[in-house]
């Protein structure tokens, strides 16, 4: 296959950037859509040209590390993945692709496709966390929880943090990637005494860091490579009703 | 030199007890006068961060990622082991002990491993407290599974994601840690030396990835929690990211390097595709519990699984051990695997892969059980390799996975350099030879929030507070890790570091790999040194420090992982017997299986470092609870 990429260069978040292009060729359908960016880097390396930085790690799906739009959408065309399982067969011989990083004021870029979420983190230590002390837990059978309960738990705690939810929304918002926490907890018998808390102090730090509000268009979900559903949003602005106003 | 495990005396049950008991106390006031630096903040170091913040101690945490959340523990997917006998079948302490030593293959510590059981049901409660949603049966309780060379059902798991919510577990600890500004946590900086005073490990020096600053960091104690250096073969289930540097700087000022031979091949990832290939991935094991593990009987048959009638499939784990059939533990799978390729059984285009089959327990079963159990993972495999495996068996391959080897510990997790302490795959203490399924979770949890915060007191407690950061040692360590960037960026070769990377990937496959020998050790020993000088040669790093760059920091860690690479090979050839993961080709039985020689080799080879060579300690190995038998999963 040949594919010809228009990539965002840009050397700091001080400087300016600009779309270059690339045209690749002998890639074959299996190989993944980093690996094919590995393999211009090593050309641009030979040529001493400063090669494309872009984020990654577990080349699996599961660390959240990963994350450019492709053509317009995060995480590039197919649903329920990270880039990094996004392969070649994907796409056709010939096809031009637009690789861009995440775009959203709260998420500066820090090279190339690299940006800084570092804002994640400061919501999460606003309240992602049940206060519990090391030592001291009771058996973990003394509190049966609902299979159902234990589920909507899981499925709200599979998020992996990437920001797709944030650079798919038009606003920006951070609601999806804020409501999964909220919500994980709000299922469990162990998180409802710092439930009200919990909804005040990240929607707080949330709306602190820049995030847009959510108009509703779900997007965040149809780019969630976890597929978590726009439910948690929903969720979290009731709780938000009943518990965000004394603030 | 004198090295001492310090296990403690008395009966093995009471070691540990014992032992908290006799360990010195920090007085509570006391604690916040004493600053203790994590680097890495994956299980173990967030765990430990957060367990010492929470006793009091000042704690500054250090990340080459921009989370403490993308840590590669995220990508366990299997279970944690506890032994809770919530199922009533038969399990307890004892026997989970019991079957890490034998899965191990006796070449671990009786006491850590003891002690290891012991605290394996606590980790459960903490993260049962903490929101980790593990898999609930319609009562309620937790559900568990059998796992990986175990015979009773003691895994607990989050379906396909264990790792995943144990991490988000650990790291919601730690970011409470954060907000009370108990932790204070730098992503983005990578450990590049430690600092040693007077024998004692004081301080790190870091990079700023970001920026490319070199700063060092004084710490009344250092604990690295750093992970596995599976990366030296290049190709592998690890993070691009991990790597040994942290280790390797440490060993290299004066930390034993514990067992660096023994790596495990983990039997069930996804096979090779091409030469482009950046890294394997892990399909868990779990799914060994009901996937059924086949080559054709005939060589070299080209035929569609499907096409293939069942009485020309050789299912040949349960073939050849029927007691275990498709269980047996990892190193056997592997090994057998590659056996089977090797005699021209394999399948798939590159011959490199045998069948995982699910038809019969989808046929027994339905499809919507076997995606409620294993879902995430078959969506994974199909996203791969586009094959659905509902419909049509998968193809697998070992890939290495985990390094049971690691920098040497007492019982205290402390190096033999004072104040250095090693956690979770990082040391080498408790899988001996060959890790269990669902054990690396459980040892990296219990090393952070059971058993560090309480032995790092006992060496604090001896310690006056508040390292001199004025110490010219820091200085020191500023200038010679700016020299060897500077060293590094001014070669200006012809080759990548990727292309060095794989080249020494293929040397350490080929000759340190599944299955080692006399001939191909040595071998390895004439080729990496060559490698090394092409690298101090050819390699072209482009760039400068002060910027974000991403080949900089590749080949700085190539550098260590070559070094690595020599002692390993060193280490497998010194070791003349077979046993878990380590298989010398000299020493098998009739039948194939590992041969160990318990007279001359039940030891832990710990390595000096040396410039020139490095110089082997051995630490006996004492057994006095359980009997040294031969593993037989037959």
């Amino acid at each position: 296959m040949r594919i010809n990429f228009k990539i965002w260069r840009q050397a700091s978040s001080t400087e300016t950037g600009n779309f270059e292009t690339y045209v690749v060729e002998n890639i074959l359908k299996d190989m993944s859509f980093f690996e094919v960016i590995d393999m211009l880097n090593n050309s641009l390396i030979k040529k001493n040209k400063s090669p494309i930085a872009f984020d990654h790690d577990c080349r699996e799906g599961i660390c959240g590390t990963c994350g450019v739009v492709i053509n317009g959408r995060a995480h590039g065309p197919l649903k329920g993945v990270a880039t990094c399982q996004v392969h070649m067969r994907s796409f056709n011989d010939g096809d031009t692709l637009v690789v861009e990083p995440w775009q959203a004021k709260s998420f500066p870029v820090i090279k190339d496709l690299v940006v800084d979420r570092t804002p994640f983190d400061r919501i999460m230590e606003s309240g992602g966390y049940i206060s519990v002390r090391t030592g001291g837990a009771p058996d973990a059978n003394s509190i049966p929880i609902s299979k159902n309960n234990a589920d909507e738990a899981f499925d709200s705690a599979t998020c992996i943090g990437c920001g797709a939810c944030v650079a798919a929304c038009k606003n920006s918002s951070a609601m999806l990637f804020v409501s999964s926490k909220i919500n994980q907890y709000a299922q469990l018998p162990q998180g409802q005494v710092e439930h009200p808390e919990r909804v005040q102090n990240m929607v707080a730090q949330m709306d602190l860091e820049g995030f847009g509000s959510c108009t509703n268009t779900g997007a965040c979900e149809a780019e969630c490579p976890k597929e978590i559903s726009v439910d948690n949003i929903i969720k979290l602005n009731k709780a938000y009703l009943k518990y965000g106003n004394n603030r | 030199m004198k090295f001492n495990a310090n296990i403690p005396q008395g009966p093995l049950a009471s070691k540990w007890k014992q032992h908290k008991f006799d360990l010195k106390l920090v007085n509570p006031a006391n604690k916040k006068k004493y600053t203790v630096i994590v680097v890495g903040t994956g299980l173990a170091g967030a765990s430990a961060a957060a367990s010492m913040a929470e006793l009091g101690y000042n704690v500054l945490a250090f990340s080459y990622h921009e989370s403490p959340r993308r840590a590669h523990s995220i990508a366990a997917q299997g279970g944690i082991n506890a032994a809770k006998n919530y199922q009533n079948d038969g399990d307890s302490t004892f026997r989970l002990f019991y079957d890490t030593i034998k899965g191990g293959d006796y070449r671990s510590r009786e006491a850590n491993v003891y002690r290891l059981a012991e605290l394996s049901g606590n980790i459960i409660d903490q993260c049962t407290a903490q929101g980790v949603p593990f898999a609930r049966e319609y009562g309620g309780h937790l559900a568990n599974r059998s796992f990986g060379g175990a015979q009773v059902s003691r895994t607990f798991y989050a379906r396909g994601q264990t790792g995943q919510q144990l991490l988000l577990g650990s790291y919601s600890a730690l970011i409470r840690q954060m907000h009370l500004n108990k932790v204070k946590f730098f992503p983005r900086h990578e450990m590049l030396d430690l600092v040693k005073i007077n024998g004692h490990a004081k301080g790190i020096i870091t990079r700023d990835l970001v920026t490319g600053e070199i700063k060092s960091f004084a710490g009344d104690a250092v604990v690295l929690a750093t992970g596995g250096y599976g990366n030296v073969f290049y190709l592998s289930t690890n993070a691009m990211a991990s790597n040994v540097t942290a280790s390797w700087r440490a060993h290299r000022k004066g930390a034993l390097f514990a067992n660096p031979s023994f790596t495990q091949i983990h039997p069930t990832c996804i096979p090779v595709s091409s030469d482009h290939q950046s890294k394997l991935t892990l399909m868990s094991e779990s799914l060994r519990n009901d996937g059924r593990v086949w080559v054709p009987k005939k060589k070299n048959d080209t035929r569609m699984p499907n096409e293939i009638p069942e009485s020309e499939r050789d299912y040949y784990l349960e073939r050849l051990y029927p007691s275990f059939g498709n269980l047996v533990p990892r190193d056997v799978a592997s090994r057998r695997a590659k056996e089977m390729c090797d005699s021209g059984f394999g399948v798939g285009d590159t011959q490199l892969a045998v069948y995982l089959d699910f038809k019969d327990v989808i046929t027994k079963q339905g499809e919507d059980w076997v995606s409620e159990k294993y879902g995430n993972l078959f969506d994974m495999y199909k996203q791969i390799t586009g094959f659905n495996p509902y419909d049509t068996p998968m193809m697998i391959y070992p890939a290495v996975h985990y390094t049971m080897g690691g920098l040497w510990v007492d019982y205290n997790l402390m190096s033999n350099l004072e104040g250095l302490h090693i956690l979770g795959e990082a040391n080498f203490s408790d899988h001996g030879a060959n890790r269990l399924g669902a054990s690396a979770l459980m040892q990296g949890l219990a090393d952070g929030y059971f058993i560090l915060p309480y032995t790092i007191g006992n060496y604090l407690s001896k310690q006056t507070p508040q390292a001199d950061s004025s110490n010219e040692a820091y200085q020191q360590g500023i200038d010679s890790a700016s020299n060897r960037i500077k060293q590094l960026l001014l070669i200006k070769g012809s080759k990548s570091v990727d292309d060095i990377h794989k080249e020494l990937g293929k040397v350490m496959w080929d000759n340190v790999g599944m299955s080692r020998s006399r001939e191909s050790l040595t071998k390895a020993l004439e080729l990496i040194p060559k490698i090394k000088k092409d690298f101090w040669d050819n390699v072209n790093v482009p760039g400068t420090n002060l910027e974000l760059n991403p080949e900089l920091e590749k080949a700085g860690r190539l550098a260590d992982f070559i070094d690595l690479g020599e002692l390993m090979a060193r280490d497998a050839l010194q070791r003349e017997e077979s046993c878990g993961g380590h298989f010398r080709l000299e020493h098998q039985t009739d039948e194939n299986e590992a041969k160990r020689d318990d007279d001359n080799f039940s030891y832990v080879a710990a390595w000096e470092h040396n410039d020139k060579e490095s110089v082997l300690h051995k630490e006996d190995l004492a057994f006095e609870n359980v009997k040294l038998g031969t593993r037989s999963y037959k």
